[in-house]
């Protein structure tokens, strides 16, 4: 999704040439670069220099300072474990909202939109107020890393869901029908029919998801608390630094989350065109 | 047989207590003692003054971006210029980013010690600590929507009925206005529903560039996060259900737009 719908190919030249309207869309594009350039470009080239103006060795003491690389640390393992618990889930639910029958199946496929909807701030409170310390579960995980995971799962799960959803809805059921036919059992055939079509969606999943996680902090600074080398995240431990106007030392982790947040998307897109490549 | 019940209770065990319970929990905890400490939580003058906050954000924000989108997206589908996949990532971006470096970013540029941010102060329009460092910061993060969910109703569109009426003699501004601004109305509703959802629920940009002073400069997510941290649940709670509810209008009418078939 976020790699590939703004990659589509462009006009063809016999067509270019055909277009209305040559000036008028010149002033139009004009505009749009220079609002992208003052409300995206300036603020990262600021950041950038932010974090390397001052040397190579400024920001590698930034980036790795302990509190910082427990931080980013923490940040990978929390959100490594909620994309992989929902990588499974998520598959789950969207297996059963498309395979099975039920009543009341269009409320809960509704239901999965309202992550995307709610402020993360709510959602980090909700999920505190009912499984944290006065809780009606009696459980507690204010200040855990298993609350963070529960944050990471709550905000993410729509993304694992959606992948998966309507590749699954539009596999061709004669495949399945023809192992079944040929003695597979149920778990045969969906290891060797269903799972090897769904892996590239799962993995787009996982890559949106990941890239989602490591920057999360609405849903997460109530739930981690701040608690440095236990539940401090990298957007929290970011968001102290500026408290502390360390701004250097929160542009340096900037800058490492940001770069991991692509390398992350890259890295499943291009996995995901290889394997659907020799799916095909 | 039995596989099947295992997965369906399996999947609805998990949302119930990922999503379900969470959901229903602030509603309870928000209603538990009636309407009354509701009304009086969400009506003190501060929660007045986020929700308004919350509301101006919306209505700079989104028509902002809105316009934006559809100049980017009509940009990346019918023109081929240099730098255009760098264009369209660049507009991307903002998915990949952590609000608080969005945040972080903006005051290396308009905060007190960054580059622009001098200037404007000493010309008496100071951005950080006030409404428009806000709004900014909520431009930022929700950005890409409306390009996102235009880019592939344009590509789908083609060019034809914009030729033809470019044949007959119509302006650019007029074939923009009559013939592809009503081809791309659904997708560019739910672009804006999107955004809006988006610049409602803002909290960790918004958090780093505001100052977060009550009555002056909280936006409604920033009131939650202050009433909870004044141990004030009922006061959180109650605001967060205002967000909620928002947030189930929106939902609504994302469902609504995919039921006229555009995605």
């Amino acid at each position: 999704m976020v790699t590939r719908a703004l990659d589509a190919p462009p006009p063809s030249r016999g067509r270019q040439r055909a277009r209305p309207g040559g000036a008028g869309a010149s002033i139009g594009l004009g505009i749009a670069v220079a609002y992208l350039s003052l409300i995206v470009l300036i603020p990262l080239a600021a950041l950038a220099w932010s974090a390397i103006g001052g040397g190579w060795s400024a920001f590698w003491t930034a980036v790795s300072s302990p509190e910082a690389v427990a931080a980013l640390r923490l940040t990978f393992e929390v959100s490594a474990a909620a994309v992989a618990i929902n990588a499974v889930m998520g598959t789950v639910v969207a297996w059963v909202l498309v395979r099975d029958s039920f009543r009341g199946r269009w409320a809960v496929d509704v239901l999965l939109d309202l992550p995307f909807a709610l402020p993360t701030i709510v959602a980090g409170l909700t999920l505190l107020s009912l499984y944290g310390v006065d809780g009606p579960f009696g459980v507690n995980i204010a200040y855990t890393r298993i609350g963070i995971v529960m944050a990471l799962i709550f905000v993410t799960l729509p993304f694992s869901v959606r992948a998966v959803q309507p590749v699954l809805a539009a596999l061709d059921r004669d495949m399945e029908d023809a192992a079944a036919t040929l003695g597979a059992g149920p778990f045969t055939v969906f290891r060797k029919v269903i799972l090897p079509n769904l892996v590239p969606a799962v993995l787009s999943g996982i890559g949106l998801s990941f890239s989602r996680a490591i920057g999360e902090f609405g849903a997460v600074v109530l739930i981690a608390g701040n608690l440095p080398f236990k539940t401090e995240t990298a957007s929290v431990y970011i968001f102290g630094q500026i408290e502390n106007d360390n701004s250097a030392a929160a542009a340096a982790a900037s800058l490492v989350l940001l770069l991991a947040s692509l390398v992350l998307l890259v890295v499943f897109g291009l996995i995901e065109s290889r394997v659907t490549r020799h799916a095909r | 047989m039995r596989a099947k019940y295992l997965l369906r209770g399996l999947a609805g065990v998990y949302l119930a207590i990922v999503l379900v319970a969470p959901l229903v929990f602030v509603f309870w905890s928000a209603f538990r003692h009636g309407l009354g400490p509701f009304w009086s939580a969400i009506s003190t003058p501060e929660a007045v003054a986020a929700l308004k906050l919350t509301l101006i954000t919306a209505l700079v924000a989104v028509p902002a971006n809105t316009i934006f989108g559809i100049l980017a997206a009509l940009a990346l589908t019918r023109r081929t210029f240099r730098g255009r996949r760098v264009f369209g990532a660049l507009i991307d971006l903002p998915l990949a980013l952590s609000p608080v470096v969005v945040g972080l970013a903006l005051l290396l540029v308009w905060g007190e010690a960054g580059w622009f941010g001098p200037w404007m102060i000493h010309h008496g329009m100071p951005v950080v600590f006030s409404t428009p460092g806000i709004i900014l910061a909520t431009i930022v993060v929700s950005l890409p929507f409306v390009t996102r969910e235009l880019v592939p109703v344009l590509n789908e569109l083609g060019v034809e009925q914009q030729e033809a009426a470019a044949t007959l003699g119509a302006s650019p501004l007029h074939i923009v206005w009559r013939i592809t601004l009503p081809a791309i109305r659904y997708g560019l509703v739910y672009g804006i529903v999107l955004t809006t959802a988006r610049v409602v629920g803002e909290f960790g940009a918004v958090a780093v560039v505001s100052g977060n002073i009550a009555g002056q400069s909280q936006t409604m997510t920033l009131f939650v996060e202050n009433r909870f941290q004044a141990f004030d649940l009922v006061g959180a709670y109650s605001a967060s259900v205002v967000l909620a509810l928002i947030s189930v209008v929106t939902v609504a009418a994302m469902r609504m737009l995919n039921r006229r078939g555009i995605r």
